[in-house]
């Protein structure tokens, strides 16, 4: 049997930041998809500092992926609450009505 | 002296200049006296003016003390000295004379004629800044000092022309005036280039004394070999057709005509218009040494004296008529000069502007009289209601026929002897001109005299009602004219033509003696002499006969000789023809610059172009901008991609 080595674990967090990224740029419906993608995004790059961290031995990666998890979180919450009172004002959160920044 | 006689009329015109600002806003008391107080400066300095005028008459003329005023230095760049300096000799000296003393007349006269008018201390100031500048004019040391004295009549000439500015007729004359004026500025500047180019001077002594040394000189001109003195001569000649209003550059005196009265009477009859004249008689030593540039005055000064004396024949605008017969007079002092009789013809630039002025001041106590009305149609039967006016005219009209024993008799018949003692083809050309153009002037002088004053009154009851003396304001400065138009004549005559004539010109005058027109002018045959006074007296029996005694005779004559009759009456067709040549043109082309040559290619290219083009690159990139959170997204996705892509391909590489 193979063993399950550095390279899998960045298969594994390329494909989930890919994903990541396809779920923002193809999601046509929901702000809280693209929030959820960019979650996804910052998972892929937790994975990525925490296989370092064990392929190099430091510590200071998986370090970095607790803060980064902390950092999500304040992110997470901040942004469901401005979506929250988002949809109170406009009373939708697709993103085609999101666009009142246009030029 | 002769400081105090150039700057006295400066400073007047400053210190009313400056009361026609405080004038503006003062209460009707204030600025009628602010109106008398420029008078009295305006009028005081001219008449301070005018008596050192006498005494340096005496003094240069009489007494043969020519002498340079040294002011100071104007420019002083390499080779090119040109000082601020007042020539005086007797040349200088007569047209002081004139000059000042016409211009203390018309400022008397002014205070009689404008007082109706709001902006009194305006045009004082006006008149006296004209003064001063024509004192500079012939005063001038050098051809420059000329040219700003030259530049600056023509100045207050407009300021005056277009004086009544809310008149759109008045503007259009004024600026008539400017630019045709222009035209002969124009030659004027570039004869004194060459004169430079030949001379390596502007200074009139200087150019004197090298005059015969270069009267064999060549200019290449377009690699044509010319004569440079003749060239030289020809273009400064521009320049005073221009300003003395002859053939081809005249249409701009008679409308100059819509100006004040007194303001016809001293720039446009007596003084400015005869500065081509003088510049003329001035530079006489360099005008001596081309045959060629004379025999043009003669026949431009001839042909424009009959020219204009026919215009003058058909003209129903009273002033209209003065200024046709005053552009006639300038032609006979022009041929004077172009015979080399310069001292003829400046005897008679003096005759005519004593004559002249009360011809055109009287006109303006007419019209002033008359309520304002300029049209001799309208007027008729007014010679008993003002008797002082009439018989001033008549004085004029007389010495202006040329009957003796008034002024104009002296200098017209001297001016025809000499045109005849020519002896050349021009100049007899010019004494035939000039003879039928005495019979014109007789004719027309006497048709106005006819029409304005005698006749059954043609005016309404209400205006006729009106006719009225003029105030003693005016009627005094008309009768010191007529003093020298009766008397002017034999008083200069020996001194100006006769037998002192070498030694009152002095050195003022240079005639050469292969040109004895003068001096044979003594010597023509009896019926020389006596022709223009036959031919004078013929044209006033035929003006008696035709608006006196058959009052029918003009309408009928003006059916038969009706192509004739149009062609005067409307002026040769001259405007209707320089309009089609130039004036519309230079519409079409000035239309074509604005809104071609500026608007689409200047404007379009530039300024606009530009200004599109920015908008344009704005437009699509504010398009960039969607809105969409996930497109700027995509932009920094593709940004970091790039980037990274960059830097592994340059660093591996």
């Amino acid at each position: 049997m193979f063993e399950i080595g550095l390279s899998h674990y960045l298969s594994v967090a390329g494909i989930l930041f890919a994903i990541g990224i396809f779920g923002i740029f193809i999601n046509r419906k929901n702000v809280i998809v693209i929030m959820m993608s960019i979650e996804l995004m910052l998972l892929a790059v937790n994975i990525n500092l925490v296989a370092f961290s064990t392929h190099l031995n430091d510590l200071v990666g998986q370090v970095f992926a607790i803060f980064v998890l902390t950092v999500a979180a304040a992110e997470a919450a901040v942004g469901l609450a401005i979506l929250v009172v988002y949809f109170r004002n406009r009373g939708s959160i697709a993103v085609e009505d999101i666009n009142m920044m246009k030029g | 002296m002769i400081t105090a006689v150039v700057f006295l009329p400066l400073i007047a015109a400053i210190i009313a200049g400056i009361m026609a600002f405080m004038r503006h806003g003062a209460d009707e008391h204030r600025s009628h006296s602010i109106d008398r107080l420029s008078q009295w400066v305006t009028c005081g300095a001219l008449l301070l003016s005018a008596a050192g005028s006498i005494s340096i008459f005496f003094d240069v003329a009489l007494g043969g003390n020519s002498y340079t005023y040294e002011l100071m230095t104007w420019i002083d760049s390499g080779t090119f000295e040109v000082s601020w300096a007042l020539k005086v000799d007797s040349l200088t000296a007569v047209m002081l004379i004139v000059v000042t003393g016409v211009s203390s007349m018309v400022h008397i006269y002014s205070i009689g004629y404008m007082h109706h008018d709001r902006h009194v201390p305006r045009f004082m100031a006006y008149l006296s800044l004209f003064t001063f500048f024509m004192l500079m004019l012939i005063t001038a040391d050098n051809l420059i000092q000329m040219f700003f004295g030259w530049e600056g009549v023509g100045l207050a000439s407009y300021l005056l022309i277009g004086f009544w500015y809310h008149k759109p007729t008045a503007n259009a004359a004024a600026i008539k005036a400017f630019v045709v004026n222009r035209v002969g500025d124009f030659g004027f500047a570039l004869g004194i280039f060459c004169v430079f180019v030949i001379f390596q001077s502007v200074d009139l002594d200087t150019i004197f004394a090298a005059a015969p040394g270069h009267a064999n000189d060549t200019l290449e001109v377009f690699s044509v070999e010319f004569d440079a003195l003749t060239i030289a001569c020809l273009l400064l000649f521009v320049g005073a057709m221009g300003k003395s209003a002859q053939l081809g550059l005249h249409t701009w005196l008679p409308d100059a005509m819509e100006g004040p009265t007194p303001v016809s009477a001293l720039i446009h009859a007596a003084t400015m218009v005869t500065a081509g004249v003088f510049m003329v008689a001035r530079l006489s030593p360099v005008f001596e040494f081309s045959d060629v540039a004379l025999a043009v005055v003669t026949i431009v000064g001839a042909s424009t004296c009959i020219f204009a004396a026919t215009i003058a024949c058909t003209q129903n605008d009273i002033k209209r008529v003065i200024a046709y017969s005053t552009c006639s007079q300038l032609g006979y002092m022009f041929f004077a000069c172009g015979v080399s009789a310069y001292s003829a013809g400046i005897f008679h630039l003096t005759t005519h502007a004593f004559f002249k002025a009360l011809l055109f001041l009287g006109a303006g106590a007419v019209i002033h009289a008359m309520s304002d009305e300029q049209d001799m149609r309208k007027m008729g039967g007014i010679w008993k209601l003002i008797p002082v006016t009439y018989a001033l005219m008549w004085i004029g009209n007389l010495a202006l026929a040329g009957i003796p024993p008034f002024a104009g008799f002296y200098s017209k018949d001297i001016v025809l002897e000499a045109a005849y003692a020519a002896n050349t083809g021009v100049g007899t050309y010019a004494f035939y001109m000039g003879l039928l153009a005495a019979f014109l002037t007789a004719f027309y002088s006497w048709r106005l005299l006819f029409m304005t004053f005698h006749g059954a009154p043609r005016a309404d009851e209400k205006t006729m009602a009106h006719v009225h003396e003029s105030p003693m304001v005016m009627i005094g400065p008309l009768l010191v004219l007529a003093t020298g138009a009766v008397l002017a004549g034999w008083v200069m005559y020996d001194n100006f033509v006769g037998g002192s004539v070498v030694q009152f010109w002095g050195n003022a005058i240079l005639v050469l003696e292969n040109h004895p027109a003068l001096e044979n002018a003594r010597y023509v045959p009896t019926w020389v002499k006596l022709s223009p006074l036959v031919v004078g007296g013929v044209g006033i029996v035929l003006a008696y006969i035709m608006y006196i005694a058959k009052p029918d005779l003009p309408a009928r004559m003006a059916e038969t000789f009706r192509p004739i009759y149009l062609m005067s009456f409307n002026k040769w067709y001259v405007d209707e023809l320089y309009d089609k040549i130039f004036v519309r043109p230079a519409f079409y082309l000035g239309r074509q610059l604005w809104k071609v040559g500026d608007g689409t290619l200047i404007d379009g290219v530039g300024p606009d172009g530009i200004a599109r083009a920015v908008r344009m690159l704005a437009r699509r990139v504010s398009a960039l901008q969607s809105g969409y959170v996930y497109h700027y997204a995509f932009g920094m996705m593709i940004g970091v991609v790039t980037l990274i892509t960059w830097y592994l391909f340059t660093s591996a590489g």
